[in-house]
């Protein structure tokens, strides 16, 4: 299970980055999005995967090494909270800059370039 | 736990924004309130001050759960110097902003994103816990993003835009990082990160775990190689924002470079903080030839502040207890300097509507004050004696030598240099030669009314007699500076506070 979730981590990683560098606007969007993802799915398998255990820990502390470790899920839950504020806000934004470009191409954002 | 002087700094703008929204119908109200709010938040600032100079390290923890479990607050020197100076620019930088923010700009709620943008940036600066760092880091950046589309010009949206792409993905780095760092070392504290990194002494994994954090400090510091976001966004929305952003976001940068950098990566100090002085040097010279070249005069500040970035890392790069001091007492110098030069540019821009130099000029005649107070920061940036810039720079380029970095010490006086040169260029064209002939004189509607005058210039005068302060006094703010750097070093008060007695 760890390898397949670390191949997919991997693999948004790689998408998120490729879409990043492409031209579009949407496309620069979704990388981020797949980004974070990407580290969030990182945190949740760094923590651990344990199939089956109910989630309440043993007071015997051998008994909580089968467990998967919660802080990691509390990390992720707080940095998907985080994300989906900020997504809502740069997909609002580049909903904005694209009625005010006229265009969904980042060649075109060259405006601070140059002034007055 | 209620009266811990840590809470106030987080509490105060809270609270300001949140009434600031029930005000939302009545943006007229804004300013006053915000006002209060930005003098409580200085109040706030200079108590934790006064507490961490009486009684050292000062610690709170959330919800009473104790660290390192719990969410823990802690401020040592460093962290209440750069709380006290956010709550001074936020209070000169919400009096400029009565003259200097449109009133559209303000009804859509200009005053609360500012104060929330300072509570994340206090809450950056004394969070114990390198999870909370990253949300402190959301907050701000979030509340930054508004500042920064706030209007909706089309230069906003496209500056938001970059601005965006690139904090997001250092974010995503920086999440990544914590996430090896939690699944490497067993724990988010920083004080109990410091211990447990020790022990496990310098790995190539540690090592990647540091570059991860550089690459995220970095580019929220805007250092070289990652600097290009900030002079494509910081020049597009008006005056004041940008000064706030100049003298603050990317201090918040460099102060988690310093933090992660003094307490939880030092087990390989030849690797990780001699990269912090490879591109401290190259952040000073290429930011600097930047600065150079520009034609803009928000652009030609903006390179500036890029440049300068480099003299803070640098002394974090070259990690002696001189550098360290040099470097705290240039940061705090910079942020102070820099806002001045934002401030000036928004009011040089007020009264004629234009940004670049070529049609500016002709400035010393119409306000020889403002024109005498640029030059004092223009002086001070690049380091005359003896004015503020100078003792920091002294103390690193004293650091430098010390140590025997020659190249460092060439490019700390190259950037010196080439400060004083692009700041030669902006008094010559915008405060020295004469207005451009061609150029219709100003119309009379963009002369500000006398109460406009006042609110711009009491910031303005305000600052620069504390930058004055530092440049005429400095032996107090060194001595400040030094002990802060001696927290930094020996971090055992540090961890000692946070964890609360148990190794």
């Amino acid at each position: 299970m760890e390898l397949v979730l670390s191949a997919v981590t991997g693999g948004l990683y790689a998408a998120g980055l490729f879409m990043m560098m492409r031209r579009s606007l949407f496309n620069m969007i979704l990388g981020l999005i797949l980004l974070g993802h990407a580290a969030n799915l990182l945190l949740f398998t760094l923590g651990g995967l344990e199939r089956g255990n109910p989630a309440f820990v043993a007071s015997d502390p051998a008994a909580a090494a089968s467990f998967p470790d919660p802080l990691p899920q509390a990390l992720i839950l707080t940095a998907i909270v985080i994300g989906f504020g900020v997504n809502a806000f740069a997909v609002v934004l580049i909903r904005r800059a694209h009625g005010a470009i006229g265009a969904d191409d980042l060649d075109e954002l060259k405006s601070t370039d140059c002034s007055d | 736990m209620s009266a811990s002087p840590l809470i106030w700094p987080l509490l105060v703008p809270l609270l300001t924004a949140i009434g600031l929204l029930f005000l939302w119908r009545r943006p007229s109200w804004h300013r006053w309130v915000g006002l209060a709010g930005a003098f409580g938040l200085l109040a706030a600032g200079l108590f934790l001050l006064r507490t961490v100079m009486t009684e050292g390290v000062t610690t709170a923890t959330i919800g009473g759960w104790p660290a390192p479990y719990g969410i823990v607050l802690a401020a040592d020197r460093l962290s209440a110097a750069l709380v006290a100076v956010a709550g001074l620019l936020g209070t000169a930088v919400h009096l400029f902003s009565i003259s200097g923010v449109d009133a559209r700009r303000e009804a859509y709620g200009y005053y609360p994103a500012l104060h929330l943008m300072l509570m994340g940036v206090c809450g950056a600066f004394v969070a114990g816990d390198i999870f909370n760092l990253y949300v402190w880091f959301e907050v701000l950046l979030m509340a930054s993003f508004m500042l920064l589309e706030l209007g909706g010009e089309r230069i906003q949206l496209e500056a938001a835009i970059k601005y965006l792409a690139l904090n997001l993905l250092a974010s995503a780095v920086f999440l990544s990082g914590v996430g090896f760092l939690y699944g490497f070392a067993g724990s988010l504290n920083m004080a109990d990160l410091a211990g447990r990194l020790a022990q496990r002494g310098p790995s190539p994994l540690s090592n990647g775990v540091a570059m991860l954090f550089l690459l995220a400090f970095g580019t929220k510091a805007a250092l070289f190689p990652f600097f290009f976001w900030l002079p494509a966004s910081y020049h597009a929305p008006p005056a004041p924002i940008s000064a706030v952003f100049a003298g603050l976001l990317t201090k918040v940068g460099v102060y988690a470079l310093y933090r992660t950098f003094t307490l939880m990566f030092v087990a390989d100090v030849a690797f990780t903080h001699g990269w912090l002085m490879i591109l401290a040097g190259l952040t000073m010279v290429i930011g600097l030839l930047g600065a150079v070249v520009q034609e803009d005069l928000r652009r030609v500040l903006s390179f500036n502040l890029v440049g300068h970035i480099g003299f803070m890392v640098l002394g974090l790069g070259l990690f002696t207890p001189l550098a360290l001091a040099g470097g705290i007492f240039y940061t705090i110098h910079d942020m102070i300097d820099i806002t001045i030069l934002f401030l000036i540019a928004g009011v040089v821009h007020r009264e004629t509507g234009r940004w670049r130099m070529e049609s500016l000029g002709g400035f010393y005649d119409r306000a020889p004050f403002l024109s005498l107070l640029f030059l004092l920061a223009a002086f001070s940036l690049s380091g005359i004696p003896p004015l503020s810039g100078f003792w920091g720079k002294l103390a690193l380029i004293r650091a430098a030598l010390a140590r025997e970095q020659y190249l460092a010490t060439a490019a700390a006086l190259a950037a010196t240099f080439l400060t004083l040169l692009s700041m030669a260029q902006v008094w010559e064209a915008v405060f020295w030669k004469d207005r451009p002939a061609a150029d219709p004189e100003p119309a009379d509607a963009l002369r500000p009314t006398r109460w406009e005058k006042v609110f711009q210039m009491t910031p303005i005068v305000g600052l620069t007699l504390v930058s004055l302060a530092m440049g005429l006094f400095p032996e107090p703010f060194f001595r400040y500076a030094e002990a802060a750097a001696r927290g930094l070093l020996e971090p055992s008060a540090y961890i000692l506070a946070v964890l609360g007695g148990t190794p």
